[in-house]
């Protein structure tokens, strides 16, 4: 055709810069708007990076969802787009028996294994986040009797149970305060939606960013199952060589204390 | 009035399809209608069919997620039908976003921006660039890279569940293609376009032009999106077998002489050469 080597060079080197410049921007962007990690998901979703990669953003989850508790993030949410996620203090999850949102889902982004005991349906062992107390904040802790939390707790005593003890302050009065047990609590957001102060004081958060991790270096010697907690620890031994310097005797030299 | 129906007869045909699918996936989602559930994305029809969209699909395989059965026999289901009626009948049949970009093209022929400047300031092969380019971000990225961006996925979410900000992507879209670049999104960027125009390379309704009825008004070269599809147009007598064609019909009804019409690829060779004979 009409084009010359040199024209040819100029348009591929051309397409390959622009290229080069939109895919960074483009990749820069997909990063920033995926960091979110204060999502939470509907139950049984898998871990975030493996959820988002998984997701095709269908909204059959959220068409299940008999109490709109559901939603696919929205242009201008600052949501990673189009994914389903909760806001607890607007709409809880109610905990159906049933699960209408994980069979539904096309994908396995939602994970049915997550949420099954014997291949029977148990919400119970769902893991959308755990609730947070801000014990500065509750007024439970204040010693004002509120039990909202714990009332609106699908798993009563077992997620949350109340924690008694003196209120010294009175001399006659007790706390009843509000203690989350993670190995329990499903993250639902009942407590947080039932929370009476004007910004929740018991909030859900994803497990990833609420919980520690204690590591292979510590295990409950009085509980024998904890023992395999730890058994495909590996150890590494490091070695800091000693100082060959003489220690400074900072507490006895009082001439470096002393002012001209 | 019946004029005016039976000249754009596609195009309310197109809108009525256009529309309804939408209302089907509104229903589902605001009043529990069971007929067409999800959307663009992945659907499932009649609480039993699977419906995916191979584009997202093949994101998803690149960013090595496990795709499921469904996801398949979803993506398959689609491929093969518009492998069969041509790839970018979604763009103008299905997606909603065409509505946006084809009155952007109205507006810019009512204002006559293209009679200032006939050449378009880019490629059309951009497209299949961004196609590749997507594939590679999901690799890198490990991550459907496109369905993060896409003003479709964006668009017909904002229809279905919710507007937030997505009016701001569709005026987005309006703006570019009535003052950047003719046919701009659609006919230039769009990657799922692309990877429709390679599938429907081979798809069986193609336009048909006949070139001893043609007067060369060049009607149908003005309304087309992707006018370089109707290059024989006065010259020769054959089908539009460019993948790029969308099969939107607006090339037939704009015409007044009847040179151009709907055919099945084979049929209308054989006669070709009957013709010749």
């Amino acid at each position: 055709m009409g084009t010359t080597r040199r024209e040819f060079i100029l348009s591929t080197t051309r397409a390959i810069g622009l290229a080069t410049l939109g895919g960074l921007v483009w990749g820069a962007y997909v990063d920033e708007v995926t960091a979110n990690k204060l999502m939470l998901r509907p139950p049984a979703a898998l871990d975030e990076a493996d959820f988002l990669r998984q997701c095709i953003k269908c909204g059959l989850c959220v068409e299940a969802c008999p109490f709109d508790t559901l939603q696919l993030a929205r242009a201008g949410s600052n949501k990673p787009l189009g994914t389903p996620y909760f806001e607890p203090r607007d709409v809880p999850c109610y905990m159906c028996p049933e699960i209408p949102c994980v069979p539904v889902c096309p994908t396995g982004a939602l994970d049915i294994t997550k949420v099954s005991t014997n291949n029977e349906l148990d919400i119970n062992k769902a893991q959308m986040g755990v609730a947070v107390v801000d014990a500065k904040n509750c007024v439970a802790f204040w010693g004002i009797q509120c039990d909202a939390c714990y009332r609106a707790c699908p798993l009563l005593d077992k997620a949350i149970y109340l924690e008694y003890s003196k209120n010294e302050r009175t001399g006659k009065h007790a706390f009843l305060k509000p203690i989350v047990d993670s190995d329990f609590c499903t993250g639902c957001g009942l407590c947080e939606r039932a929370c009476v102060t004007q910004k929740a004081a018991i909030f859900v958060l994803p497990r990833e960013v609420a919980l520690g991790k204690v590591g292979d270096h510590y295990i409950k010697g009085w509980d024998s199952s904890d023992d395999k907690r730890v058994k495909n620890a590996q150890a590494t031994t490091t070695q800091t060589e000693i100082s060959k310097e003489s220690a400074i005797d900072s507490l006895n030299d009082t001439e470096v204390l002393l002012d001209d | 009035m019946t004029n005016f129906i039976y000249k754009h007869r596609f195009l309310i045909l197109r809108r009525i399809v256009q529309v309804g699918l939408m209302l089907l996936y509104i229903g589902a989602n605001v009043w529990g209608w069971k007929f067409l559930q999800g959307n663009l994305s992945t659907s499932l029809l009649l609480e039993s069919v699977p419906l995916s969209d191979p584009y997202a699909v093949l994101q998803m395989f690149v960013a090595g997620a496990i795709v499921s059965t469904n996801l398949i026999i979803g993506a398959l289901i689609i491929t093969l039908f518009y492998l069969v009626l041509g790839g970018r009948v979604f763009c103008a049949w299905v997606c909603p976003v065409n509505m946006i970009t084809d009155a952007a093209a109205y507006v810019r022929r009512k204002l006559q921006l293209d009679s200032v400047s006939k050449k378009q300031p880019a490629s059309r092969t951009i497209r299949y660039w961004v196609l590749g380019l997507s594939l590679v971000l999901s690799y890198v990225l490990a991550i459907g890279a496109f369905e993060f961006i896409s003003p479709i996925a964006i668009t017909h979410r904002a229809i279905i569940f919710g507007m937030g900000l997505g009016w701001a992507m569709m005026l987005i879209i309006f703006l570019f293609d009535l003052l950047v670049l003719r046919n701009g999104w659609c006919g230039h960027i769009c990657p799922l376009g692309g990877l429709y125009a390679i599938i429907g390379k081979v798809g069986l309704i193609r336009v048909a032009h006949d070139e001893s009825k043609c007067t060369v008004c060049m009607k149908c070269k003005v309304v087309c999106p992707e006018m370089h599809v109707l290059h024989m147009v006065g010259k020769s007598s054959e089908q539009v077998l460019l993948g790029e064609c969308t099969n939107c019909g607006r090339c037939i009804e704009v015409c007044d002489d009847d040179a151009l019409n709907f055919s099945i690829r084979k049929l209308a060779k054989e006669r070709g050469n009957e013709t010749n004979n």
